[in-house]
């Protein structure tokens, strides 16, 4: 049985993928705020150009959504999960090293209308991310 | 560090960004450890008629240590790799050729020198290679390479010009020192016998100079306008169309005689069906692989480098597109991530060299 009310359960879900994406996915709303994670932006390198979809655009998950170009390479961006386009970040087309100084929160890059939330249980944990690049 | 024709090397040193890096070269001074090159020496009575059939280039009317960037071809007029060739003498010369080309380049230079040491003129004066092994090579380029190095010698390096060498004594070390290198920049590539690699390293390595990485390297490069090899050019590519017929020496493309003469001089005389272009690209950057399109949406080619400029806040890209089409200002489109992307061809280097001439 459930201990407490509705209200104090965690609304904020992070979950990550092997690729280095992050949804923050808000339980009320059921949106999710796409980003790359800070060990994607420092691998990467000086980010100069992000290409992000278009609003109200549907995608399934790990379809390509976009892409993160450095000078050194250009890195796909995946639909963490399923789900359609509600905004993306306008902010990052003048100023692409917004993803450097703050890739999880300033940088973050789309949100999505989730189409199916369960979809998330197949996410990584943050401890679990982070062994896919920690030894 | 990334694995690079058999070496461990790095991308960039420490926690300095390849942006960083880029800009440090441009406005100061950056070394880099090109080690991993082949440097030859070639000597012999005939070394110089042997290096103009391995050649298209004109060194019997170069001046003693005098560089020139060449080609090495093969019968089909193709690109085996690209060399800089240095003239000591007729009978001594200094080449630098690529390390990924190693294991080509070394059983071409065994398999030619044969047949010319068999040859008639060969018998006459007979020619050696010899590989220097475990060589070191340190590029030292940038704006401020010059005051840097000048600092350690009493050799005046205003007399000192672009495309040409000297041996210059660093304090106490006598030092293979060519003016000139792969960023566009002023520079030096100081060659070191192995047993003094890593104490000339360390005094040409102190504030300002930085350790520049292999990303920096390209972006440089690519920025001066300057082939790499393997990406912008291979054996199927002849000098012509690579924009290099420059290279070819200028009674040399009448009288030929040199390995691939007849394809070359065929091309010349027609014209190459492709050509290496310089290309502006907006939006997206355009990298390797990326195909170019005409405004009708007929192919016309493909990206071979790629990258946003660092120094130009552009993307810059080279790449290959049928003839009629090379000419700066043609508008084409250029396809990135299946969308296309207009491009206008522009031309290289894209930024301004900054040689020193005297």
């Amino acid at each position: 049985m459930r201990a407490g009310p509705l209200h104090i359960r965690a609304l904020h879900i992070k979950k990550y993928t092997e690729e280095h994406e992050l949804v923050n996915f808000d339980d009320a709303t059921g949106v999710g705020i796409v980003s790359i994670t800070d060990h994607a932006q420092s691998v990467l390198g000086d980010v100069v150009f992000v290409e992000l979809p278009t609003v109200g655009t549907t995608f399934n998950q790990g379809d390509q959504i976009g892409a993160v170009e450095s000078v050194k390479a250009a890195s796909d961006i995946y639909a963490p999960v399923s789900g359609t386009i509600e905004a993306i970040n306008e902010n990052l087309s003048g100023e692409p090293g917004l993803l450097n100084k703050s890739a999880e929160d300033k940088g973050w890059l789309c949100k999505i209308k989730l189409s199916d939330p369960a979809e998330l249980d197949k996410l990584l944990t943050w401890e679990d991310y982070k062994k896919t690049y920690v030894e | 560090m990334v694995p690079f024709a058999g070496y461990s090397m790095p991308l960039s040193y420490g926690d300095v960004g390849q942006v960083a890096s880029h800009n440090h070269v441009r406005k100061s001074v950056g070394i880099f450890d090109v080690g991993h090159m082949v440097q030859s020496n070639f000597r012999g009575k005939t070394a110089v008629n042997f290096l103009e059939w391995l050649t298209p280039s004109s060194l019997s009317s170069l001046k003693p240590y005098a560089s020139t960037l060449s080609v090495l071809l093969n019968e089909k007029g193709g690109i085996i790799d690209d060399t800089i060739v240095t003239k000591h003498a007729s009978d001594a010369f200094y080449v630098v050729t690529n390390a990924g080309r190693r294991e080509r380049d070394l059983a071409w230079f065994k398999e030619k020198l044969a047949e010319w040491n068999a040859s008639e003129t060969g018998k006459n004066g007979p020619v050696e290679h010899e590989v220097l092994e475990n060589w070191g090579l340190l590029a030292l380029q940038g704006p401020e390479a010059a005051s840097y190095l000048q600092g350690l010698t009493s050799f005046d390096l205003s007399q000192l010009t672009f495309g040409n060498s000297a041996f210059v004594p660093i304090e106490g070390f006598n030092l293979h020192v060519a003016r000139g290198g792969y960023t566009g920049e002023d520079g030096f590539e100081i060659s070191i016998p192995p047993s003094q690699t890593l104490e000339v390293a360390r005094l040409l390595t102190k504030s300002p100079v930085q350790l520049i990485g292999l990303g920096a390297r390209d972006s440089l490069r690519l920025e001066a306008g300057m082939c790499l090899y393997g990406n912008d050019m291979d054996e199927t590519t002849t000098p012509v169309e690579a924009g290099l017929s420059w290279v070819i020496g200028k009674e040399r493309k009448e009288a030929g005689g040199f390995i691939g003469a007849e394809a070359v001089q065929q091309q010349l005389k027609d014209g190459p069906s492709r050509r290496r272009i310089g290309l502006v690209v907006e939006g997206a950057p355009a990298r390797q692989g990326a195909k170019i399109f005409s405004p009708n949406k007929d192919e016309l080619g493909i990206v071979t480098s790629g990258i946003p400029s660092p120094t130009l806040g552009k993307n810059i890209a080279m790449g290959y597109v049928k003839s009629g089409w090379h000419k700066k200002g043609t508008e084409v489109q250029v396809e990135v991530r299946k969308q296309l992307r207009k491009g206008v061809l522009t031309p290289m280097p894209f930024i301004k060299p900054n040689y020193w001439r005297g």
